[in-house]
């Protein structure tokens, strides 16, 4: 154990380090965004979203059906806003695109919370959580399916293009990552100081004394689905960018599993907590990289790709010292 | 027997039997003449099963029995004690290495020490068991997975309700990176190893006193075939582990694990002690997922560590919730619904497919169903071998069904397919009455 302590000291230069920061700050920005999704969604409605990793990866389909097919299949129109044939898009075009993404997937959002949801308000948590389960399964195969067998492009302009900061080589997808992060996190945090927010708050803590102080409750629920399909599905986008796994495209392996390693930052963070996300997501990236990182000499003894269990095992741990996470609410328990 | 107050109790064994009627006795019975028969081959019974499943009914049925223990010990722990888990599949794996560990083909311990690399080569992995029979691994693959879920168990009390389901969740992928880790047991992490047979041995002789991978005579009294000797292996434990189960459930044990479930802290403060329960909810429960975990690993003769994933865990989800949570019948009717529907949509559109040369009256809805996945050929139901594109083949178009299935009986029928039957014979019961 000294020994690993020795070597985490001497292995890395300088520039690794700061590309490892810089690589978990910008895994934890996509780990924020989609720990968002989840939280906003567990906040207003009380529901577990088990169907975030579909609904990310349907955004990011819709995103490289906009990009790479040119428009949504069995509409009669294209999408004028797409690249010609080979080309990539320009900056604004690409963020208009990823915007029209997300507006669909917040669509999509909205037509399952009206059609699997809100017939169950009122039910066990468990079986809410289990009926998005279902609603996973059930998706899944169409991404899949749509995804083919390689991975579907997303047409990102920098591609995998870097800047130098003297030893340091810093792609350009991680700062865009942490930059939309930031970003959206902060419009969260904005958000729930709105007139809208606030009544979303109000339903969080009681939803029927909402109700009588003449919250509309259905379309609190509403919105907040919309919200957190879209902050899954961009978090799923910002992952198709080159330098991570999927590398410039929509993965049939990495991206459905995505929003499960995310459970880990949720449960850190506390399900309920807004802050807790986006802290959790820093701490579990970070431990995952890092871990990644300077762990690389045992590969062979740990296993390939151990990194990706490290969430868990912080998660565990952290169930020991603070069952309900670092900002969640403790449950009260009545007889 | 009061024959018009069909829920007069006259004393407590009464009230606590199995099968509290004679009707019930009798229908058990029948339903278990005619599994046999099933299994036999019987003409026009035999037929049932073929008409929904085609001439190797048997498979999906056999392979079924094995998930349908390990769905009896996930209704004990979420549908009796109330304890939410998605970590059913990791103590199945836990179960099945155990049994690949123990009667796995391998002869000699030795060459199992854990030097990966050392193992590199495809052909070398997986190789690892000490070769010991299936009185052995059984017992002990049950026993081992339970130990697990003693250990797990105190998160059950640190946690509750949908943290304690994302922390069982943890657990599945932690498992699947010890198959990642461990190659000489897991074999290769895509293809696999293979699992020891179901075959009988008192020790490691050549012949086993007896046989369930082959056909042939059993003690030359009657000729079978392997798909019937497995088959009638797996029902007969199935039928030992449903009473083990049921008299469980309706022991004292079973009604603390019940009082728990419905609200821990007032169970404590009847004196029930919470975690103890739950620790046995736990331990009940992986015994059962290992025990069939071993036997389906060992029924398929070949499993991957992929297998054993979080998509596992959720079948059993729901199962519980498709059957009926909290009941052995409903456990056994959600296994059967939802293992065997997959099977029976498969088949019906292979039957759906000849349709469309036959020229008869199905011809249209099959041409309207099925495309080739050629160009101009349309039609959900991809059955050519043209590369996918937005139409999906059968079994993905299972996988949509299966999803919808859990959101609509979650909506519409909570207590599930048991809650059906409950509906259709209290209607019965009650009969000319509404009330």
């Amino acid at each position: 154990m000294i020994n690993a302590f020795l070597q985490l000291a001497q292995v890395g230069t300088g520039a690794t380090l700061v590309q490892t920061l810089l690589k978990s700050f910008a895994l934890g920005s996509v780990y924020v965004l989609i720990a968002l999704g989840f939280v906003i969604i567990f906040k207003a409605t009380q529901v577990l979203n088990f169907a975030a990793g579909a609904l990310s990866m349907a955004g990011a389909m819709f995103m490289t059906i906009l990009i790479s097919d040119g428009g949504l299949p069995l509409l009669p129109f294209g999408n004028p806003l797409a690249p010609a044939e080979g080309e990539t898009a320009s900056v604004v075009l690409f963020f208009v695109n990823v915007l029209i993404a997300l507006a669909l997937a917040a669509l999509l959002g909205l037509v399952i919370e009206r059609l699997a949801i809100r017939p169950m308000v009122g039910q066990p948590l468990f079986a809410m959580a289990v009926i998005t389960l279902g609603i996973e399964i059930a998706i899944r195969p169409f991404n899949l399916d749509a995804t083919a067998l390689e991975g579907r492009r997303l047409g990102v302009p920098w591609g995998a293009s870097s800047w130098n900061w003297g030893d340091a080589v810093v792609p350009k997808s991680y700062i865009v990552a942490v930059i939309i992060a930031a970003i959206a996190g902060a419009g969260v945090l904005l958000f729930f100081r709105t007139k809208l927010g606030v009544a979303m708050r109000a339903v969080a803590f009681d939803q029927e004394a909402a109700m009588a102080q003449g919250i509309n409750v259905g379309r609190v629920f509403a919105i907040a689905w919309a919200m957190g399909t879209a902050l899954a599905a961009l978090g799923a986008i910002v992952y198709g960018m080159a330098p991570f796994p999927p590398g410039g495209s929509v993965s049939q392996e990495i991206h459905p599993l995505l929003a499960l390693r995310v459970l880990p930052v949720i449960v850190l963070g506390g399900l309920d907590s807004v802050a807790g996300a986006i802290y959790g997501g820093l701490i579990i990236a970070t431990a995952e990289v890092f871990a990644g990182q300077y762990l690389s000499q045992w590969n062979s003894t740990l296993g390939s790709g151990y990194s990706t269990i490290v969430p868990y095992l912080v998660m565990l741990f952290m169930l020991l010292v603070k069952p309900y996470g670092l900002f969640g609410t403790p449950e009260i328990r009545r007889v | 027997m009061a024959f018009n107050r069909p829920l007069l109790r006259t004393s407590y064994e009464q009230d606590a039997a199995i099968f509290p009627t004679y009707t019930q006795k009798g229908a058990m019975v029948a339903f278990g003449v005619f599994l046999v028969l099933m299994g036999l081959g019987a003409p026009y019974i035999s037929a049932i099963p073929e008409f929904f499943l085609g001439p190797t009914w048997i498979n999906p049925i056999t392979n079924m029995l094995p998930l349908a223990i390990s769905a009896l010990g996930i209704n004990i722990l979420v549908g009796v004690t109330g304890q939410v888990s998605l970590g059913h599949a990791f103590f199945m794996g836990v179960g099945a290495y155990t049994a690949v560990a123990l009667g796995g083909s391998g002869d000699e311990w030795q060459a199992c020490v854990p030097f990966h690399e050392e193992i590199g080569l495809l052909e070398e992995r997986g190789q690892c068991g000490l070769g010991l029979p299936i009185w052995v691994w059984l017992p002990f693959s049950g026993a081992v997975a339970a130990a697990f879920g003693i250990f797990v168990s105190p998160a059950a009390m640190k946690v509750r309700g949908l943290y304690l389901a994302i922390v069982t969740v943890g657990l599945v992928f932690i498992g699947l990176h010890l198959g990642r880790m461990f190659p000489e047991y897991a074999g290769d992490f895509e293809s696999g190893r293979k699992w020891p047979s179901l075959d009988f041995r008192l020790w490691k002789e050549e012949t086993p006193l007896i046989e369930f991978s082959e056909d042939g005579k059993w003690f030359g009294l009657i000729h079978l075939s392997e798909e019937q000797k497995q088959y009638f292996l797996l029902m007969a434990l199935l039928g030992g582990f449903i009473i083990l189960a049921k008299n469980l459930v309706r022991s004292r044990t079973g009604r603390a694990l019940q009082a728990i479930r419905d609200r821990d802290i007032a169970a404590e403060v009847m004196g029930v002690p919470e975690f103890e329960y739950k620790r046995l909810g736990f331990a009940i429960s992986s015994f059962y997922a290992g025990i069939g975990g071993a036997l389906w690993g060992s029924y398929l003769g070949r499993r991957s560590p992929v297998d054993w994933s979080l998509f596992l865990s959720v079948d059993f989800i729901a199962i519980l919730l498709i059957g009926g949570a909290g009941t052995i019948a409903g456990t056994m009717l959600g296994a059967v619904f939802v293992e065997l529907t997959p099977e029976i949509v498969k088949h019906r559109t292979d039957w759906l497919a000849e349709q469309i040369d036959a020229s008869n009256i199905f011809t249209p809805v099959a041409n309207f169903l099925l495309t080739t996945g050629e160009s101009g050929d349309f039609g959900p139901i991809n059955i050519g071998t043209v590369a996918p594109g937005w139409t999906m083949s059968v079994f993905q178009w299972n996988f949509v069904i299966y999803g919808v299935l859990i959101v609509i009986f979650l909506i519409f029928e909570p207590l599930g397919l048991f809650g059906i039957w409950i509906k259709i014979r209290n209607y019965w019961k009650r009969w000319p009455f509404s009330y």
